[in-house]
């Protein structure tokens, strides 16, 4: 239990990671919510004492290297969302579960834009709304994330 | 839970680092190349996890086998039985054919061409990212794959290794839009270059002039310029031709011939570049001209 209770936040990191990389059918591919962004958002709501900026960074970075960008792409989109969220999270807290899937909503747009403009920097790619199909799809998910997740910290203990 | 205290730097000057750290980076990778080396323990580090992401497909399609009925096994070997009929009258048919070539070559003291190491891979991964074009196969550099290094299916040329990890590496596509093949037609030798546009069924043929010959239908073969991918392999088929007056060049579309939504086994080569390297192996496989193609099955 105390090994459980001290390694669910990084677990729940490297589930998420595996959820964002996972080999999917070509037509439901375009779906796929930000399974790294919802969790990380998730934890720092939560406990933003243990999961801010920085452990945004590190995901990011293993992000990176998981899916062939440039280094410091995903990084930096995810350290931005996070941030906006750890400096808000007194007031996001008392959102009910449908606002904050709004929010969610905001920053996976945001984070997608961030990492469009910068492939768009580094190389030349055009836009297409399809790169937003994300951004319904985690607000979607958000809900029952939440709900998963509070579950586990609560039986777990984790603070 | 201490909120209001809080540990270490405060959360603004975290972003600001973490910002600064990501720019750095960024300009580390992309501008100077500063992670080639790198690359290749970080994928490695992060193989597990592929490698777990990759493992409900895997036991779908295992699963899959083990459900194929006996008729469909029964057709498939069928089908595949006629397949290496046809396949071993042509190439007994090429052997003569290579004999001959590498006489008249020497007729000409042109230098001969011998055949290559080739080796089977199998796809991992197909990446998620939607700004590039990559796949991940399972061989890396244990079984001797390098850098750039060209890579087919059984239609034509897929693209080109552009990591290396230890027990697997990713591969660049031809429609990428980084990526870049030189290309000659088959009809008229006429060199262009095939850049990648961003969708895998599209390739486009930049700085053309109006006036060069090139038709719809036309197929195109790799030039073997550049060093990277070797001469004579099917690239694509133009499919469309717009001669607008108005615009400095004219826009031709390429069709790849290889399947790239569809990949499932792919083929590494290793050409060998320079002539010294070929005088060396030419003498054990001029006596066993088949190693080469059982290495590959």
């Amino acid at each position: 239990m105390l090994s459980a209770r001290h390694y669910a936040i990084p677990i729940s990191i490297l589930i998420s990671l595996v959820l964002q990389i996972m080999p999917l059918p070509i037509q439901v591919d375009m779906y796929r919510p930000d399974w790294v962004l919802i969790v990380l958002a998730y934890w720092c709501m939560a406990l933003p004492n243990r999961v801010n900026v920085g452990v945004a960074f590190i995901t990011g970075v293993a992000l990176d290297i998981l899916m062939g960008a440039t280094l410091g792409i995903h990084s930096l989109a995810l350290s931005l969302s996070v941030y906006v969220l750890a400096a808000n999270y007194q007031r996001l807290r008392n959102y009910s579960v449908w606002q904050q899937a709004i929010i969610i909503g905001l920053l996976s747009a945001l984070y997608h834009l961030v990492v469009y403009w910068l492939e768009h920097l580094l190389t030349d790619i055009y836009f297409q709304f399809a790169y937003l199909w994300p951004v319904i799809t985690s607000m979607v998910l958000w809900p029952w994330v939440f709900w998963m997740l509070r579950k586990a910290r609560r039986q777990m203990r984790i603070s | 839970m201490d909120t209001i205290f809080t540990r270490g730097p405060s959360l603004n000057n975290r972003l600001a680092l973490a910002l600064i750290l990501s720019l750095v980076l960024m300009f580390a990778d992309h501008r100077l190349d500063g992670f080639k080396s790198a690359r290749v323990y970080m994928n490695s580090l992060m193989s597990p996890l592929q490698y777990l992401a990759n493992l409900p497909g895997l036991m779908l399609s295992e699963s899959a086998q083990q459900l194929t009925s006996q008729q469909q096994l029964l057709t498939e070997n069928e089908k595949l039985t006629s397949q290496v009929l046809m396949m071993s009258e042509r190439l007994q048919r090429f052997t003569i054919l290579q004999q001959e070539n590498r006489e008249l070559r020497q007729l000409l003291e042109a230098p001969t061409k011998q055949g290559m190491r080739k080796m089977a891979a199998e796809l991992m991964a197909v990446d998620n990212n939607p700004y590039s074009q990559q796949v991940m196969i399972n061989k890396g550099a244990i079984d001797g794959v390098y850098l750039s290094q060209p890579v087919l299916d059984d239609q034509g040329i897929v693209g080109q290794v552009m990591e290396v990890g230890t027990t697997n590496s990713r591969v660049l596509l031809i429609a990428d839009v980084t990526h870049a093949i030189p290309v000659r037609s088959v009809r008229t030798n006429i060199r262009f270059i095939a850049s990648g546009s961003g969708t895998l069924n599209e390739l486009y043929l930049e700085h053309v002039p109006h006036s060069v010959d090139i038709r719809e239908g036309e197929m195109l073969m790799s030039s073997g310029l550049g060093s990277v991918y070797p001469q004579g392999y099917p690239v694509a088929k133009v499919t469309s031709v717009v001669r607008d007056e108005s615009r400095p060049f004219s826009q031709i579309i390429a069709q790849p011939l290889a399947r790239l939504n569809r990949l499932k086994y792919l083929l590494l080569l290793w050409p060998q570049t320079t002539p010294e390297d070929e005088t060396q192996p030419a003498e054990p496989q001029a006596d066993d001209p088949r190693t080469d193609t059982e290495e590959a099955n």
